[in-house]
């Protein structure tokens, strides 16, 4: 297989992850994103390979069939699964979590709104984020918003699956927009319930207080 | 603040033990004594409660003998409250209770996983550690936020350490002169070459067991791999989906010591492992000395004395056993203080 690492320029580190570096570079002259999962040491070498393999097909696959959904995803440039790395366009814009405080009341509720509507295709397509928080989302100059980072996303259709998106999406804007979080949280299930119909929104949100109860997915912000 | 000696009396599963430490957090007796299932059995519940109440009188007689204390020099007796198999927890209660009024000292209950977790702590000299607490019964990765250890990460179905168990019994594995199968499996695990590829279930930070278990056992009915193998493939999927989760909440809580215990903390290559993924986030590891990382009425007591300095203590008729206590159900009231 030819090497395409050696096309890259000016490869710059710029988030590291539990399992996966990001880098930000020039590839055959476009700006990308190269997302590599990195190997254990602590576990051995054949059921190393077998999980970042399959992870990284799997991402490849959702960012696709989320795109396919209607939420702007980075598009898969190249896939080099044998080395767990994608290759993704980078998207030029700002993280919605440093985004939402310039904004006026009403433009943010429609942007909170807009994110709604994403997660809601997300699940109803089956695809579970896994990490969906403001700091995952890039607000680029024309206005949309892109859900990036699938690292633990999953094809799932259970309830569960998707009430823990909405709890995590609610702990981000609790913790980095505490203002304004109960009106942004509302915007964004209205959003969501126009996806997916109030009756099965409420099944979700009901589910979210229930295992919020549990005390579970506390995170540091 | 006055010296305190707490007795601490210990009976959630199998063991039975007694223990008394000082409020400076001196050790200074134990003894235990623990039921021995039939060979190549599990626990049964009841046997094990009549094993305690037929061990009580001498288990607490050498403690005390041991550390020269007299029963009335004892400032307060706790127990563990929970969670635990029903009998157990009940003949426990009656001792712990009958001592208290007999001796007119006062009763503090206390939760048997945050007691493995303040023993270990003690013991290692961390403060703010990610807990991996991994014995018979539990399988569960916890920190300290807000006022409560929370758990970041659990097993859906069954335990880590009965995953292994159940397989080993399965198959014929048997450790002559130990009730649990564990050393027996770790040896034949480690004659084992190749790697055969077997269901890794990683949910966010929660695990699966029981789809591996199944399906390491019908590889072996079917004769379609050597047990060396399996045993060994087995080990090798279920600790690395452990460790990944303790990874992940490394990275997201930005914890920096991680502390194994319960008394599958002796298996070494789970320690190997640890200690190979702590070096990529600069954080330290630790595991609790093996006496005090299975059941122990040490833990019970030490943990006693913190919940009794903070003003926590039950009445005899408030004092019912809690089998289902979860850990995030009860406040940390003295790390509260510290942080």
């Amino acid at each position: 297989m030819v090497d395409l690492t050696l096309r890259f320029e000016n490869p710059t580190l710029f988030y590291v992850g539990a399992e996966a570096e990001v880098y930000r570079a020039k590839w055959y002259g476009i700006d990308v994103v190269i997302k590599r999962r990195i190997p254990k040491p602590y576990r051995i070498k054949e059921l190393d390979e077998e999980i970042r393999f399959r992870r990284t097909m799997r991402e490849a696959k959702i960012l696709h069939y989320a795109k396919k959904a209607g939420v702007p995803t980075p598009t898969v440039y190249f896939l080099d699964p044998t080395n767990s790395t994608i290759i993704m366009n980078f998207i030029e814009g700002e993280r919605t979590r440093e985004a939402l405080s310039k904004f006026t009341g009403e433009e943010r509720v429609r942007k909170i709104e807009l994110i709604g509507v994403y997660t809601g295709r997300l699940h109803q397509a089956g695809i579970q984020h896994g990490d969906l928080t403001t700091s995952n989302m890039i607000l680029t100059e024309d206005g949309r918003i892109f859900i990036v980072d699938f690292g633990l996303g999953a094809f799932t259709n259970e309830v569960e699956d998707m009430a823990v998106d909405l709890i995590l999406f609610r702990r981000a804007l609790m913790s980095t927009h505490y203002m304004f979080a109960e009106e942004c949280f509302k915007a964004f299930l209205r959003g969501y319930a126009s996806i997916r119909g109030r009756k099965i929104a409420d099944k979700v949100l009901d589910k979210a207080r229930e295992v919020e109860k549990r005390g579970r997915y506390v995170i540091r912000s | 603040m006055k010296r305190l000696l707490c007795l601490g009396i210990e009976g959630t599963a199998h063991t039975f033990g007694a223990g008394i430490v000082s409020s400076d957090g001196e050790i200074i007796a134990e003894s235990k004594s623990s039921y021995i299932p039939p060979s190549g059995r599990g626990i049964h519940p009841r046997e094990a409660s009549q094993h305690h109440s037929r061990v009580a009188d001498e288990v607490l007689r050498e403690a005390f003998n041991k550390s020269g204390v007299r029963p009335r020099e004892i400032d307060l007796i706790a127990f563990s409250q929970g969670p635990g198999l029903g009998p157990c927890l009940r003949n426990t209660a009656t001792i712990a209770r009958a001592l208290s009024v007999y001796l007119n000292k006062p009763l503090v209950g206390v939760n048997h996983l945050v007691a493995h977790i303040e023993i270990g702590k003690l013991t290692s000299k961390t403060r703010d550690p990610l807990i991996l607490i991994l014995s018979g019964g539990t399988t569960q990765l916890l920190g300290y936020e807000d006022g409560r250890y929370r758990v970041f990460g659990e097993t859906l179905d069954i335990t880590l350490a009965n995953c292994i168990d159940t397989f080993a019994r399965e198959t014929g594995i048997v450790d002559a002169g130990n009730p649990w199968p564990g050393p027996a499996f770790d040896k034949i695990a480690s004659e084992g070459r190749s790697y055969i590829p077997l269901p890794y279930t990683v949910k966010g930070m929660d695990l699966q067991f029981s789809g591996l278990l199944t399906a390491a056992l019908k590889m072996f009915r079917e004769k379609s791999a050597s047990l060396e193998d399996l045993c060994f493939s087995l080990q090798e999927t279920a600790l690395s989906m452990v460790v990944e989760v303790v990874e992940r909440a490394l990275a997201q809580t930005g914890k920096k010591e991680v502390l194994l215990t319960g008394g599958f903390a002796r298996n070494q290559r789970i320690r190997d492992m640890i200690r190979e993924m702590v070096k990529l986030h600069n954080a330290t590891f630790h595991v609790v000395p093996s006496e005090y990382a299975t059941d122990n009425g040490v833990m019970i007591a030490w943990t006693g004395i913190l919940a009794y300095q903070s003003g926590l203590k039950l009445n005899v008729e408030n004092s019912l056993v809690k089998p289902k206590w979860r850990i995030e159900d009860t406040q940390i009231v003295w790390m509260m203080k510290n942080s």
